[in-house]
């Protein structure tokens, strides 16, 4: 409690008489970790696509910078502890950096491991759910102690949604792998399809039996398989894949049957960042990522980046650190965030979930972003992606 | 015939003398120039990559550009537009404001977070500001002892020392400030935000926000409101604020900081400047490619005139 004060005193008079940088006194230290937690699979489809090392360790490290560049002014001092784990590690991890009293923890890792590792967190910590797209964890099984900065598989379909229609585009043929992940992504853009009016004229399901994938012969089987798979379809104007487990979307596109366009999981796909992204200031985000990651960013990389900034951005505003403080703040009505979006991102009080524009992606490009200005809300128009208020199923 | 008819109008027009409008244009890599009086387009001439900032000299004989994938500014002679010189910027110029004598010149580096100094006549890097993420607007009191530059990410308002290249003040304002702008007397400072949707008024003697203007147009989203570019007429009383995806410039009394009128201009309406008699203020639309005219006086939209590709900045020279 005494450091609080203190803290908290310093912070004031930095703010009241800005002094010289010479003369800050020491900087206070504002603690945080990202808990990455990878799953053992196969490798992607493309190898343009192969996991990085430092994959979203590196957006972490720019948000550090970031933070400590503003930190200067404000005599705030932030780290990061970087730590990979696997979903049989990820529990003793989490228990380690309880234990060295980190508060802030941001995770990457799939839907399961992020509600067992919120639940084990308790009171002990703010999870920041960076990669998780379940919509169950905003739903059901959302938890007090959980940000999601990640978009909801909800919010993505919802801005592939909104596309379609504009283009109208309403007679959508759905394609669903047979992962659990692919399911519930699938579900999402069910639930797309009602709430924005278009019609799912047939789903069809994938079944994974393993197979050729990267071999050789990969792209022979592929060019007769994906056409015959997709024959004999009701009309429809476009292909939605929900293939969240990478098996079989990317080979879609100029391989059915009826010259359709792919979305969804391939073709032009929802996401919350690509690396050719240059509108609101992106590219200098974008250049300052490369000359320290050595290569795009993805976004994993930008998920990280952005929980590690709303850490900083609290910490700036509410010109403290001290974690109660800050973590009220980031989920008060007053909160907001910049992300190279064109709009300030803001927090959903009913399920933590953050506010964010879905960018609509093809190979190369940003063809378009979400939400379509036609469609309105009383509140925000951002808040017509996902799940609103009304209809949420989350109980704190 | 047409050529006739602008003769007919340049001398009808004497009284006023001419001055040429020059736009930046970011994705043409290159600069349209106008004539101020007849409001049509005398020429275009290449400058380098991603031209963004631009300025000109109080005695209108050197015209700086920020090249900003060239990583330099350029300088150039206004009459002919052939280069003269360079000058050293640091890494990604994008903004950039001369000292009121015209030396030196202070550039916000963006990829960098520093502000270089440079020294127009010796061509020399006189000093390196670190400041916060992302530096871009930049502005000077009138009196040249204070240089603002505003930062993006850090969302600051930092003030540095003109002479010491110290900064001995930061304001915090609302998310992306973009644009900081004195009023002629030096007793305020407007600093934009591009995000948060709002102009802070800060009172330079304190270093003290004492007003926040917000915006409101009816049928336009709020988060389409975006202020970016700020300029004050000489006698304080107008203040026009460019507010970007909403397409619109925004009438603001300098008294009384209240919103008076909204202009509609052309798309992503970013940088704006006057004529040195204040007569029109010329706005750089990004997406719709074109220049907005607007007559100060009525307040009011007078023409519009296309440029090159996502027109960035624009400068008037002086008389």
């Amino acid at each position: 409690m005494f450091k609080r004060i203190i803290v908290l005193l310093a912070g004031i008079w930095l703010i009241a008489g800005p002094a010289p940088a010479q003369e800050q006194p020491e900087p206070t230290l504002i603690r945080a970790a990202v808990l990455r937690v990878d799953r053992p699979g196969l490798p992607p489809i493309s190898r343009l696509e192969l996991p990085e090392e430092d994959l979203g360790f590196a957006g972490a490290r720019l948000a550090i910078e970031d933070n400590d560049t503003t930190g200067r002014f404000m005599g705030q001092d932030f780290e990061a502890e970087e730590v990979l784990a696997t979903p049989e590690t990820a529990a003793d991890e989490l228990e380690r950096l309880i234990g060295e009293e980190v508060e802030f923890i941001v995770v990457l890792a799939d839907d399961a491991t992020m509600l067992a590792l919120a639940d084990q967190a308790g009171d002990h910590a703010m999870l920041f759910n960076a990669g998780a797209r379940g919509d169950n964890l905003r739903g059901k099984d959302c938890r007090a102690n959980t940000i999601h900065v990640a978009p909801s598989h909800a919010m993505l379909a919802d801005g592939l949604a909104q596309f379609l229609m504009w283009k109208k585009w309403s007679r959508w043929f759905l394609i669903e792998g047979s992962h659990p992940e692919d399911t519930v992504f699938a579900n999402a853009l069910k639930r797309s399809a009602t709430k924005f009016g278009a019609k799912i004229v047939e789903e069809r399901l994938y079944e994974d039996t393993g197979g050729a994938r990267r071999t050789d012969s990969g792209h022979v089987q592929v060019q007769k398989q994906m056409p015959v798979f997709t024959q004999s379809a009701p009309d429809h104007d476009v292909v939605v894949a929900a293939d969240e487990a990478g098996i079989f979307a990317a080979y879609l596109p100029y391989q059915t049957w009826d010259p359709r366009p792919v979305t969804g999981s391939a073709g032009l796909v929802p996401r919350t960042w690509h690396p050719a992204m240059e509108a609101w200031g992106a590219s200098q985000f974008q250049n300052r990522f490369e000359d320290l990651a050595n290569r795009p960013m993805r976004e994993e990389d930008y998920q990280t980046w952005l929980a590690l900034r709303m850490i900083g951005e609290a910490a700036t505003r509410s010109q403290s650190a001290d974690p109660e403080t800050l973590k009220e703040f980031m989920l008060s009505e007053n909160f907001e965030v910049a992300g190279f979006k064109g709009q300030k991102l803001t927090m959903r009080d009913w399920d933590h979930q953050l506010r964010q524009p879905i960018l609509l992606t093809t190979g190369l490009l940003m063809a378009s972003v979400s939400p379509q200005e036609q469609y309105l809300h009383q509140v925000s128009q951002l808040d017509t992606l996902g799940i609103d208020r009304p209809e949420t199923e989350c109980k704190f | 015939m047409k050529h006739i008819l602008t003769i007919a109008l340049c001398l009808a027009a004497t009284p006023v003398l001419a001055n040429r409008v020059f736009v930046s244009n970011e994705k043409g890599n290159d600069v349209t120039v106008l004539d101020s009086e007849t409001l049509e387009v005398i020429g275009t001439y290449p400058v380098g990559n991603r031209p963004r900032g631009i300025t000109i000299s109080p005695d209108g004989k050197e015209l700086y550009v920020c090249a900003s994938d060239d990583d330099l500014v350029r300088v150039f002679d206004p009459e002919t537009m052939e280069e003269l010189h360079t000058l050293p910027s640091g890494p990604d110029p994008e903004l950039f404001v001369l000292h009121p004598s015209g030396n030196p010149l202070y550039i916000a580096n963006e990829d960098d977070n520093l502000v270089t100094v440079v020294d127009t006549e010796t061509h020399q890097v006189l000093a390196e500001i670190p400041v916060g993420v992302e530096p871009e607007g930049m502005g000077v009191s009138p009196d040249g002892k204070v240089v603002i530059n505003t930062s993006e990410t850090t969302n600051m308002a930092h003030f540095i020392d003109s002479e010491t290249f110290e900064i001995f003040a930061n304001v915090l304002v609302d998310s992306r400030p973009r644009f900081a702008e004195y009023n002629h007397d030096g007793s305020k400072l407007y600093v934009s935000s591009e995000i948060g949707g709002t102009v802070s008024v800060i009172d330079p003697a304190t270093q003290e926000i004492v007003h926040k203007i917000n915006f409101e147009i009816p049928g336009v989203l709020p988060e389409a409101i975006q202020p970016v570019g700020v300029r004050v007429t000489s006698d304080g009383k107008r203040v026009f604020v460019a507010l970007g995806p909403a397409n619109r410039v925004a009438v603001i009394d300098g008294e009384t900081d209240e919103v008076l009128d909204y202009l509609l201009v052309g798309q992503r309406v970013w940088q704006m400047a006057f004529t040195p008699d204040e007569k029109y203020l010329f706005t750089t639309n990004g997406n719709s490619n074109d220049v907005s005219v607007i007559d100060v006086e009525a307040a009011e939209v007078v023409k519009s005139v296309p440029v090159g590709q996502q027109p960035w900045g624009v400068v008037v020279a002086p008389e």
